[in-house]
């Protein structure tokens, strides 16, 4: 219907309709009186509104279509094999050998489920391989894909050398390859998860990486306290304590430096996933450094607890983060914060000195 | 994405801030210029013609016939199968200072009101749509806005930038279109797009959203949707000349008395750069269903890739060092 045209040299054909006018506009008069009146018409609220408004209750952005048991699984599976790899190679090269066949194989098995989920959960399985179309350091999935491309084999050869005796040497080289990139792995998903708008999990784009590496050194000292001799796991009682510190202490952070969103946290089934991987870590750190030494049952006991507490991290944090989104308060609330700050910003620059600001049109007219 | 530097030697910012050439950012040659939508909903009257078309000329499936108590708005929402979503608000506000043209000075209501009616006085103005009584100042306090949503062809989209296949890209014109035959369903430009336009089509797999009719650009002719508004709330146009055109349109409209009138994206400086698609608005951004004061959110991703790089560090270092000391028994 409509044969306007934008051109350079201005517009072609248009109707009157784009320029309508309502209220006092549909007069001259009135608009005049009213400017008369102390120039209403051109001031604008700078101060928001403190209710929080919303269209009809829906969220702003879109939740992630992900499966829990595929996404947030491999997010635990990643870590697992990442860290795992390196007490791998640790325990190979310090003459652990079972553990170290142990903690091979469990890496393999945890990246190859990992890809598995990961291509279960592609909207086009069939595609997976376009993941490797291109090299795209803005995209967290993209170097992902690449690090467990190179680290998947690694892992694969380690443990198929471990097991077979063939090629001890290479066996041994990729031991160490993938020590040294199963940490990236363990380390990437926290930005693939902040590289995101969902609140919960961008606002705490800072603390997610480091809160998923120690979780996987949970996942992964865990691990080799289940599978691992008693004589060989004083170095997994060690990586045990450090691992549930450190994912005790950035959850905490995680929740105080996230504002408003850290409800999400505590709410629903996220809080209870993420209280039940606190009491867990807790217990298996402590069954882990009191009792690991002396009792096999004691040790593998608390692997069981210190992986069921990393993957209730994982999936506590991955629930989070999907009732961040659904729930336009935490969309809206954070951006009406940062925009009440940055003007209160601006006047306080403007009342120092001659800023651009002035102050006079952030006077609301009553 | 492509460079550090441009041709005269000033620096890029690649990730978010001001970029005023957007297709030559992203490696196109002698592109045309950045093209746009500039949907002013002063003038929308909520046809939702925009929405059939959009429908109609990229043969978008259908989505759920569906009653929502949501006004008018049965639509719901963006998503895979909505590329243009007209919103609905009612509100308990005068639009804008209404006062009829009119001068009632000479009219004397007591005397109207005293040659009385045939209708008793409890039945004469009650209806189930009644508004409810004036302010003083003579107003119903009811004003109803509609708007036309769409895909915001960011200048710096999060959605192409998080994409990990590349089967989103900037097209010459500088918007942001999903290549169907390579995108696989990895669903991660969803939660990427600060403002929840983007989503994977159930039973397919893959990522849709507005294409801004790269077809139709393509062939010289404007998008469907803006084509079919007829109040022409929906203009096209090139985008330097559709933000000159808003910013008089909103000074105009303040002038004459709307003092809530706002431009949304229009600020090249915002949080995605401005936006390809923008937006005059009568009430707050959120009361539309949009965001406040959207960020891309790769904004920070060099921030985040160092913190992984000192995690990875950190646990490598960690679990190292839990292999130092004697080793004896149990150890």
């Amino acid at each position: 219907m409509s044969e306007a045209r934008v051109t350079r040299e201005g517009l072609a054909g248009e109707r009157p309709g784009r320029d309508a006018l309502f209220g006092n506009g549909m007069d001259g008069e009135g608009a005049r009186r009213r400017r008369g009146r102390g120039r209403r018409g051109g001031e604008r609220r700078l101060v928001p509104d403190a209710e929080f408004t919303s269209y009809y209750g829906r969220p702003v952005i879109k939740a992630p279509s992900w499966a829990a048991t595929d996404i947030a699984g491999y997010l635990f599976l990643g870590g697992l094999a990442g860290a795992g790899s390196v007490l791998a190679a640790g325990a190979d090269l310090s003459g652990r050998r079972r553990t170290a066949r142990a903690m091979k194989l469990s890496s393999l098995g945890a990246v190859s489920l990992s890809a598995v989920a990961l291509i279960h959960d592609l909207g086009r399985p069939e595609r997976f391989v376009n993941m490797l179309r291109v090299v795209k350091p803005t995209s967290p999935m993209n170097m992902g894909s690449w690090l467990l491309a190179v680290y998947g084999p690694l892992a694969g050869a380690a443990a198929a050398s471990d097991v077979t005796g063939l090629l001890p040497r290479a066996g041994r080289a990729a031991a160490c390859g993938a020590a040294l990139t199963g940490p990236a792995v363990a380390a990437y998903t926290g930005v693939l998860l902040a590289d995101t708008a969902v609140p919960a999990w961008h606002e705490g784009h800072r603390e997610l990486p480091y809160l998923f590496t120690a979780s996987a050194a949970t996942a992964a000292a865990g691990m080799a306290l289940l599978a691992g001799p008693r004589a060989e796991n004083g170095p997994a009682r060690r990586a045990a304590v450090l691992g549930a510190a450190g994912e005790l202490l950035m959850t905490r952070l995680l929740r105080r430096r996230v504002g408003v969103v850290a409800e999400t946290y505590a709410a629903g089934r996220a809080g209870r996933l993420l209280r039940a991987a606190e009491g867990l870590a807790a217990a298996g750190a402590a069954g882990a450094a009191l009792l690991g030494g002396r009792s096999r049952t004691a040790a593998a006991a608390s692997g069981a607890a210190l992986l069921a507490a990393s993957a209730c991290t994982r999936f506590g944090i991955f629930h989070a983060g999907v009732a961040s989104a659904r729930d336009p308060r935490y969309t809206v609330l954070p951006q009406r914060e940062r925009l009440a700050a940055r003007t209160e910003e601006a006047r306080r620059v403007a009342a120092l000195g001659d800023g651009p600001y002035d102050d006079t049109s952030g006077v609301i007219a009553t | 994405m492509t460079s550090q530097v441009d041709g005269e030697g000033r620096a890029r910012r690649l990730l978010s801030g001001q970029e005023p050439d957007v297709a030559a950012d992203a490696g196109h040659v002698g592109a045309p210029p950045r093209v746009g939508f500039f949907t002013d909903t002063s003038v929308c009257i909520g046809c939702k013609a925009c929405e059939v078309a959009c429908k109609e000329w990229n043969a978008v499936p259908e989505d759920g016939l569906l009653l929502t108590g949501m006004s008018y708005d049965n639509t719901g929402a963006l998503g895979a199968s909505t590329w243009r979503h007209v919103a609905f608000i009612e509100q308990n506000k005068p639009l804008g200072g209404q006062e009829a043209h009119l001068d009632h000075s000479g009219i004397d209501v007591l005397a109207l009101a005293a040659q009385g009616s045939g209708t008793p006085v409890a039945e004469a103005a009650v209806s189930p749509t009644t508004p409810g009584p004036p302010s003083p100042e003579g107003r119903t306090e009811l004003r109803w806005l509609m708007a036309s949503d769409v895909c915001k062809h960011c200048t710096h989209a999060a959605c192409l930038d998080v994409c990990p296949t590349g089967a989103l890209f900037r097209t010459e014109f500088g918007t942001v279109v999903v290549q169907e035959d390579v995108c696989n369903g990895c669903g991660y430009c969803v939660p990427a797009c600060p403002y929840g336009v983007i989503e994977q089509r159930p039973g397919d797999g893959r990522a849709w959203k507005c294409t801004m009719c790269y077809d139709r650009l393509g062939a010289g002719a404007e998008p469907a949707c803006a084509k079919a508004c007829p109040t022409e709330s929906i203009q096209f146009g090139p985008l330097d000349e559709l933000r000159e055109r808003a910013a008089a349109r909103v000074e105009r409209l303040r002038e004459t008395g709307v003092p809530d009138a706002r431009l949304y994206g229009a600020d090249p400086s915002d949080g995605v750069g401005g936006d390809g698609a923008f937006f005059l608005l009568l009430d707050e951004p959120e009361v539309y269903g949009l965001p406040p004061d959207p960020v891309v959110t790769t904004r920070d991703l060099p921030r985040m890739w160092r913190h992984a790089g000192v995690a990875a560090l950190a646990l490598l270092g960690g679990l190292a060092g839990t292999f130092a000391g004697r080793r004896g028994h149990g150890r």
